[in-house]
């Protein structure tokens, strides 16, 4: 009942406590009580029951992928 | 919109990769060999559970290495008099229970709430607790008693909900706890001994709230290696191959995959809303681990008002109870029996009949292997 899913910021409500995000083309307004920083359109959050419960930090996601792909070179497969 | 550098398909796909998912069965079968004794990782939650099974992981990794399920679903760990509870407040006449998810096709003693729903009574499944408010506003002359359940993932929820209920004085919006933690569940498997477990993934979400730092006790405590990781394949792999690299350093440290959005302390204005508004509870009993205490999370006093267990107490049955003879679905979640293992798994058992709350759960063990194993028996 509770994974989480990322998406993205694709409008802000201040005056509501919400934004509206796009999961895949699935757009939908939630909540933003939990987040404590200013959120930003493009910013990634992850939802949870109709929550964003905190951001994706999208340089950390780059970075874990390359070093991935930097095991598969090195692994020679 | 690839503001950001990374656009949210790179940001899925990139974790589902099948050459990065490749790469990493290659590396674990390449050092698995050296591992001084079969690694047996407990996933603590359903998700991971859910995840291992869809993607057929446990089949792709060297024998040495194994997946056991663990007591992490809200709704498989809920013992039967609580659903017993939502019952008799669903039976209320002024009552309308609303929940999420799973939960209300769980069985009670005689009844589900599913059940009880198609005979008239007024019960709601909510995609968002927020949800509650609107009912609440809308149906002034009926009490919406929401039975918030969930591990830490949640809990922030149900505290936003307190939150707004208070500030809007919405006086007919009352709560039902059933908020449980992981780290005394992980208590519960490694303390009973039965489980033999030497190693834990942790899921993400729960630690995106509660930071990684819940779990430090359990580390040292059990010299057990944890991987706090994500639901995607490539960060279940990505995790074993952490876990197996400790394991063969003989190290047991906590250690975080899901970077992406985990830190050690997590997120401070969630964990401070639950301060606010919810306190440790005595004891909770899970089903299959039984009393655990300090493992669950009741409304502070000062919000007695919103709290359905002592308004409505006097209905509400208390005596435990105990789940169908057959059924193995507190094994299962202690670890030491597998769905196979129960005599009518898919037979009398099914997700379109469960008998258990671990065939209900989609998250559940049993309902993972009926849907994604096969059933072959
Ligand atoms: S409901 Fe599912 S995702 Fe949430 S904690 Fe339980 S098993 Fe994990
Ligand atoms: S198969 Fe059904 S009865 Fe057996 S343990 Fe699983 S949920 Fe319980």
């Amino acid at each position: 009942m509770c994974l989480s899913i990322p998406s993205q910021v694709t409008e802000l409500h201040p005056n509501e406590d919400s934004v509206t995000v796009d999961t895949m083309g699935v757009k939908r307004k939630v909540s933003t009580h939990l987040i404590a920083e200013p959120l930003e359109i493009g910013d990634y959050v992850l939802l949870h029951v109709g929550f964003a419960m905190n951001k994706i930090d999208h340089k950390t996601a780059i970075e874990n992928l390359a070093l991935l792909k930097q095991m598969e070179l090195a692994n020679g497969c | 919109m690839a503001a950001n550098g990374i656009t949210l398909e790179q940001l899925y796909n990139g974790f589902r990769d099948p050459d990065t998912i490749k790469m990493l069965l290659a590396k674990i079968a390449q050092i698995a060999p050296q591992l001084p004794e079969p690694l047996r990782i407990m996933e603590v939650c359903g998700g991971h559970t859910h995840s291992i099974m869809k993607f057929g992981l446990h089949q792709l990794l060297p024998d040495n290495i194994d997946f056991v399920h663990g007591p992490g679903c809200p709704v498989c760990i809920m013992p039967k008099e609580r659903i017993d509870q939502a019952i008799a407040l669903a039976q209320q006449p002024d009552v309308i229970l609303a929940t999420l998810g799973d939960m209300i096709r769980v069985p009670g003693s005689d009844t589900s709430l599913a059940k009880l729903r198609a005979q008239g009574a007024d019960i709601r499944a909510l995609y968002d607790p927020l949800d509650a408010l609107v009912l609440a506003q809308q149906n002034p002359d009926k009490t919406v008693v929401f039975f918030a359940i969930g591990f830490e993932t949640t809990t922030p929820m149900s505290a936003v909900l307190v939150q707004q209920a208070e500030a809007m004085e919405l006086d007919n919006l009352l709560l039902h706890v059933n908020h449980v933690l992981v780290p005394p569940a992980i208590d519960a498997v490694m303390a009973g001994g039965e489980a033999t477990i030497n190693a834990f993934i942790g899921p993400s979400h729960v630690s995106v709230i509660t930071g990684a730092k819940i779990y430090q006790a359990a580390v040292d405590n059990y010299q057990t290696p944890l991987v706090v990781t994500g639901f995607e394949p490539v960060d279940i792999l990505e995790g074993v191959l952490m876990l197996v690299q400790q394991a063969i350093a003989g190290e047991a440290k906590l250690e975080i995959q899901y970077r992406r959005s985990v830190s050690h302390d997590g997120n401070l204005k969630a964990q401070q809303l639950v301060a606010d508004y919810f306190e440790l509870a005595d004891a909770f009993r899970w089903r299959g681990l039984g009393d655990i205490p300090a493992s669950a999370l009741r409304l502070k006093p000062q919000f007695n008002h919103r709290n359905a267990e002592l308004k409505y107490a006097q209905i509400l049955p208390t005596d435990p109870v105990d789940d169908h003879k057959a059924c193995m679905c507190g094994e299962i979640l202690k670890g030491i029996k597998t769905p196979q293992q129960c005599k009518v798994f898919g037979r009398g058992c099914t997700p379109q009949t469960p008998m258990g709350s671990c065939m209900v759960s989609s998250e559940g063990a049993c309902h993972a292997h009926y849907k994604y194993a096969g059933v072959s028996l």
